[in-house]
């Protein structure tokens, strides 16, 4: 089933996001076009949380731990009401709270991150509370392939299983590059999913751009009684701006005004053909 | 501002703060099933063994992994668990110093760090089990409140008020005994510097294990010379009690501190940027470890080396009031 309004939704938040980029002068873009389907599934489709109530304590749990992907975040929140979008305007203005990496100060957001390793272990706490409350909300993080050397996140992988938190989601946005250049080149983590699996880790693979694979992994959970998700989502570094995919000096780059115009003349015409 | 009052006596030996906090967790555990220990292999160490027997559901093992240790404590705590890391002060603040930056610090999550063993409490096992860092490191952080009590009476209270603190605090003691230092139902409260002798020559300002060596060098130059130290237990490190500092520094007469902790950024420089900034004129001097690879031995045998005992204390009072 093709969710035609949803996937208009993401070809707007790439907009939009390419929009706050461009004006900001400041931005990781290829990340945020490679997880903004992610995040507008898990925003319009998956998580239990209300911007007019958001911190009830039933809600689910987002924690974005590779926070710098956090203009994607920053478009899907507005869209999803928790700020106005003109809010965005200052994004990376002087006293705006709309900075590089997510932070409290910004409605909707549940951690501060942005250094990286650091979102799945708060994760495990969260679903470890929930557990012990006896309690059914879900946890869910968004890892970047690029954070998965770092050692915190293994000693995470652990104790997650170890405590059988089947009510954590790590998500992995696998575009597989990094500011350096690929995953394989800079650090070898491949064989993810077998890594995982033997931690204990029950593991899926989705195309990361497709909203119906995405709804259903992760709204089908959990995976095995006992036993955490994990979602390796496949997905394209800079996906839905030609000149951008598989591009590395697009991590953090920004578009000229010729190079603006030409992404929003691609999105539009991947609107049309929705 | 007036002085307590503090009678003449001998001191009363008591039980180690460390002895004291697990105590001190039995009974907040017994009250409320959010009172949570988390630990890193380290409830040996943290005197936890019968509470995680007592209280199975309310211990929480990470294995040696101090980084996820603070990282799962600040999500337990944002889900409104009242949560005690407790870990060696050493690995607490060094290893997981990022974690406890962002996700304790920055994120506002109401994490207890409790570092056990603190200073050179592992005298001998060297540096790698030497905290003499934790006060520089962590005033350097925005959000974070460091308390070093100096006995048992101030451990009780610091646990107690901890736990239903809804902002993050790093505790950190040894594992030595300690007298109770100054009188019967004082007050405590956190950013408020506690006067455990009265003594208008000179003041001594320590804070942790360091406070009774300060104390007993008090006492030997009241019996030698006649001499009036006030000793204080400054066990907030941060925030610093800054109008106890101007009320010591008003007579004009002489300041030590002494500090379980290397001279670099810890409770002497705390004491004298606030002073100096101020414009008092008092002479100051910093008791503590200095900047260089540490003497080996025992926390005691480490302490006597640097001066941070009561012959340490006792001679530099004398050089600086000249006697």
């Amino acid at each position: 089933m093709i969710d035609r309004e949803l996937q208009l939704k993401s070809v707007r938040l790439r907009k939009n996001l390419l929009k706050y980029i461009y004006r900001a002068k400041a931005g990781h873009t290829g990340g945020s076009l490679s997880c903004v389907d992610i995040l507008n599934v898990l925003y319009n489709r998956v998580l239990n949380v209300d911007p007019n109530n958001f911190l009830q304590p039933d809600r689910d749990r987002y924690i974005q731990s590779k926070g710098h992907s956090v203009e994607a975040l920053y478009v899907t929140l507005a869209d999803r009401g928790f700020f106005p979008e003109s809010d965005l305007e200052t994004l990376c203005q002087y006293q705006s709270h709309y900075i590089g990496h997510p932070t409290k100060k910004v409605h909707g957001v549940e951690q501060n991150t942005g250094a990286l390793g650091h979102g799945l272990p708060i994760c495990v706490g969260e679903a470890l509370a929930a557990k012990m409350d006896g309690k059914s909300h879900r946890i869910f993080t968004l890892l970047g392939d690029g954070e998965l050397p770092e050692g915190s996140n293994w000693e995470a992988f652990l104790s997650a299983a170890h405590y059988k938190l089947d009510n954590l989601y790590a998500i992995l946005d696998n575009n597989k590059q990094q500011i350096t250049g690929s995953n394989l080149e800079v650090m070898n983590t491949d064989s993810i999913k077998e890594k995982l699996e033997s931690f204990g880790w029950v593991v899926k693979e989705v195309d990361g751009h497709n909203p119906d694979e995405l709804e259903a992994a992760l709204n089908n959970g959990p995976f095995a009684e006992g036993k955490p998700n994990f979602i390796i989502a496949h997905t394209i570094k800079g996906k839905g701006v030609s000149y951008m995919e598989r591009v590395i000096k697009w991590h953090h780059g920004v578009p000229s005004a010729e190079q603006f115009e030409l992404a929003n003349k691609e999105l539009d015409e991947a609107a049309a053909l929705i | 501002m007036e002085l307590d009052k503090i009678k003449e006596k001998d001191l009363t030996m008591g039980k180690a703060n460390l002895e004291v906090f697990s105590e001190t967790i039995w009974n907040l555990a017994a009250q409320d099933r959010n009172i949570l220990a988390v630990t890193s292999d380290s409830r040996g160490s943290g005197k936890l063994v019968p509470f995680g027997q007592k209280y199975p559901n309310q211990i929480v093992e990470i294995g040696i992994a101090e980084q996820n240790l603070v990282g799962v404590a600040a999500g337990l705590a944002s889900a409104g668990k009242k949560v005690f890391a407790v870990s060696p002060a050493c690995f607490l603040t060094a290893r997981a110093l990022e974690q406890i930056k962002n996700d304790v610090a920055y994120s506002d999550n109401p994490v207890k760090l409790i570092g056990i063993s603190a200073g050179v409490s592992y005298g001998a096992l060297g540096t790698t089990h030497h905290s003499l860092h934790d006060f520089a490191a962590l005033r350097a952080i925005n959000n974070m409140t460091i308390v070093v009590p100096a006995d048992n009476f101030e451990t009780e209270q610091a646990i107690k008020k901890a736990a239903n603190l809804d902002k993050p605090i790093y505790i950190r003691f040894g594992k030595k005994a300690m007298p109770f230092l100054g009188e019967e139902n004082q007050t405590f409260e956190f950013g408020k510097g506690r006067v455990v002798r009265e003594g208008a020559d000179l003041t001594i300002i320590g804070c942790g294990e360091t406070v009774y060596p300060a104390w007993q060098a008090a006492s030997a130059l009241e019996d030698k010379y006649g001499v009036k130290a006030a000793v204080v237990s400054m066990h907030t490190i941060k925030p610093l009690d800054t109008n106890l500092l101007d009320y010591l520094a008003a007579n004009g007469k002489p300041i030590i501190t002494v500090e379980e902790h290397m001279v670099n950024g810890g409770l002497g420089e705390a004491c004298a940027s606030y002073l100096f900034q101020k414009g008092v004129s008092n002479q100051f001097k910093i008791v503590g470890i200095p900047d260089e690879y540490t003497v080996t031995g025992s926390q005691m045998e480490i302490f006597n080396h640097y001066g941070i005992s009561q012959d340490g204390i006792f001679l530099k009072a004398k050089e600086l009031l000249r006697i």
